[in-house]
């Protein structure tokens, strides 16, 4: 499960584009800082790879692996 | 106390290392280079590192990185690399870091000459680097005062967190005399510092020295340092003052000069001429006060002595005589050295234009 | 998987650098490795001059910033008084390809045991755009309006290949920013890195390939693709030099 920080994210969008389960998008609202941010569109497909992370340069993405 | 009959340029190494310095950066240059040369096998003795830089440049940053851990850290240099080093001691400056620069100066401008000279007086006192700060400047005229002087530079570099400049010139670091070192210095890297990067005492909270800061604190910090040097004038100015209470001509000298204008007003005291001497052994704090105060109903003239043309001390010194008596000036320069009779008749020469 | 969390060493907030930005990515990358190793409170980051200067305001562990050029130098005063830190600089390639040219050659040639990070973008990011000594030929700055030209302005330099003829450096190591694989093999030479420094085997020298979107005139995204077409290429991934593995 990932949690984004929307007061760091500024929505340069590589955690969507390198997602391998295509299941960010960027949302339609603006943070507090004026940017779009990403949404996680299909939750329960995350597979807590953390390669958003890995990309994320503000590391602003969290990644907790689901409790079974 | 132990007396050595040493060269100048290693009697300052061995007093830095006294001194407590453990850290030393430079480039070769002439005529400073028995200073990195004694370093570089001294400072390993006492668990100090010595680097030979690839510049003047990287050198004085080497000392900054250095000074940051919390060791006590120097270069020297003459002239031409102090120019080279002007960045680095702006941001040692700008950083508050401590540092003891050494300037065995030689003719200029440009690379000039190799040979001794007092041609870094305005650089040092007024322009060491960009960007508007000031270092106490020391200028020793024997053996004994530089070593004294390297011996408590870091004490005035760690008080105020900033660089000091200890301006000699070519003579001096080639000339021997006897001196008497001090003993080795105790200095407890691990625990006064909260300055530095080392983690004294176990600190866990991290520290940042930074070269940049934000306007207003930048400000704050440019006040703070202007209430500093204020205070250096106050309580920090040396100088010595010789037979100047009836005197009617007042030479002022510093450094190797000053050791040849002595021998001069010594003789013109001979033939019953009233003449006194001001020798600056700090040139930045400037000794106002000696100057300021003089009787000017006595003094028919001040005499600046220097090796270098044009003089650059004269500035600060008619700031303080505001015109109530004539300034004379003579040097030499371009490692021309000055000499006794030179300085003599000189000086006759400007008495009989005064009378 | 391992859970992923914020490194320690970074400041509780967002960075200065502009959005898609690869120095926040490689700021945050090694202080990823610095909580690895456990390093947080001994690794001391040596801040560089241009975008880089930046990290002071990132970096939350000890950081002492340097002249532009310098950091080398700055480091090997402070690795020489404090042999028991975790020391890199952090440069980018103007400061350390152009001004800072002897100092990083000398202090690879000393075999200085710290440790480089170089982010190559191929621009003087903080100064507005202008050539850099890495700006790619035909790479149009605010200094090369045209594009670069050779002629006139020589080549981008390639500064793993340069260090790695040196005999002193124990690990040379160039990696690309803009995929996972690229990104995750950067961590894991930055880590390599470190252990040797950590070891005292010497100096290592870690260049990533980083964008700058605002100076590129890119979207983030685009700027990926263009690294794919064009940086790369010139300045090939690799390891040039890892004395160790040889041995």
């Amino acid at each position: 499960m990932i949690t984004i920080n929307q007061l760091m994210c500024k929505g340069c969008g590589y955690c969507i584009k390198f997602c391998p389960r295509h299941i960010l998008e960027m949302g339609k609202e603006r943070s507090q800082k004026g940017f779009f941010y990403p949404v996680n569109i299909d939750a329960d497909k995350c597979t807590s790879c953390a390669i958003c992370a890995l990309m994320c340069p503000e590391g602003a993405i969290e990644v907790t692996s689901q409790a079974k | 106390m132990e007396k050595r009959f040493m060269k100048g340029c290693e009697a300052i190494a061995e007093a830095a290392v006294r001194g407590g310095c453990r850290f030393f950066a430079g480039y070769p240059i002439t005529p400073q280079n028995e200073i990195p040369e004694y370093l570089s096998w001294r400072l390993p003795e006492v668990g100090g590192a010595f680097v030979q830089g690839e510049s003047e440049v990287a050198s004085i940053n080497m000392v900054y990185g250095a000074s940051a851990s919390g060791k006590r850290a120097m270069t020297s240099s003459s002239g031409p690399g102090i120019s080279l080093k002007a960045e680095g001691i702006s941001y040692l400056a700008s950083a508050q870091l401590p540092a003891v620069i050494v300037n065995v100066s030689r003719g200029g401008p440009g690379l000039g000459s190799i040979q001794p000279a007092q041609s870094d007086y305005l650089q040092a006192t007024k322009a060491l680097g960009h960007g508007g700060f000031r270092a106490m400047v020391f200028a020793p005229a024997t053996l004994q005062e530089a070593v004294d002087v390297m011996y408590d530079a870091w004490e005035y570099a760690e008080r105020d967190r900033g660089p000091v400049l200890v301006l000699m010139d070519g003579c001096l670091g080639a000339i021997m005399e006897e001196v008497t070192l001090p003993p080795m210095k105790e200095v407890n890297f691990n625990n006064t510092k909260d300055w530095c990067l080392a983690r004294v005492d176990g600190r866990e909270e991290s520290h940042m020295i930074t070269p940049i800061l934000p306007e207003p604190a930048l400000e704050m910090l440019n006040k703070f340092k202007g209430m500093t040097y204020k205070g250096w004038e106050m309580n920090d100015v040396k100088v010595e003052e010789y037979l100047i209470d009836d005197a009617e001509y007042v030479v002022v000298a510093y450094g190797i000069a000053a050791r040849v204008a002595k021998e001069a007003v010594n003789t013109l005291r001979a033939e019953g001429i009233k003449i006194g001497m001001i020798r600056p052994i700090t040139l930045y704090p400037f000794p106002k006060m000696s100057l300021d105060g003089l009787d000017y109903d006595k003094v028919k003239g001040i005499i600046d002595i220097e090796m270098t043309i044009p003089t650059q001390m004269r500035d600060d010194i008619e700031l303080q005589v505001k015109g109530r008596c004539p300034v004379y000036e003579y040097g030499r320069s371009g490692g021309m050295l000055l000499d006794d009779e030179g300085v003599l008749s000189a000086i006759k020469e400007f008495i009989k234009e005064g009378e | 998987m391992p859970d992923y969390k914020r490194p320690k060493s970074l400041m509780p907030m967002a960075t200065s650098y502009c959005p898609g930005c690869m120095h926040a990515l490689a700021t945050r990358l090694v202080a990823d490795v610095i909580g690895e190793l456990d390093q947080v409170n001994n690794a001391i980051n040596v801040v560089s001059v241009g975008c880089s200067a930046l990290n002071l305001y990132t970096w939350a562990g000890d950081v002492i910033g340097s002249a532009h050029g310098r950091a080398p130098a700055v480091a090997t005063g402070l690795k020489r008084c404090l042999p028991d830190r975790l020391v890199f600089t952090y440069q980018g390639d103007g400061d350390l390809a152009a001004i800072g040219l002897a100092e990083i050659m000398s202090a690879a040639n000393r075999g200085e045991n710290f440790t480089v990070i170089f982010a190559n973008n191929q621009t003087y990011g903080m100064t507005g755009g202008q050539m850099a000594p890495t700006t790619l030929i035909g790479q149009k700055t605010t200094t090369t309006i045209y594009g670069r030209d050779p002629e006139t302005t020589g080549y981008p330099l390639q500064m793993c290949e340069l260090i790695s003829v040196l005999k002193a450096p124990v690990f040379v190591a160039r990696y690309a920013l803009n995929s996972p694989k690229g990104v995750a093999d950067a961590k894991k030479g930055i880590r390599k890195a470190f252990e040797l420094q950590m070891a005292g085997k010497g100096f290592t020298f870690i260049e990533l390939l980083t964008n700058c979107p605002t100076n590129w005139g890119m979207t983030p995204l685009q700027t990926l693709e263009y690294m794919n077409t064009n940086t790369i290429p010139y300045f090939k991934p690799g390891i040039y030099k890892d004395k160790e593995g040889e041995a």
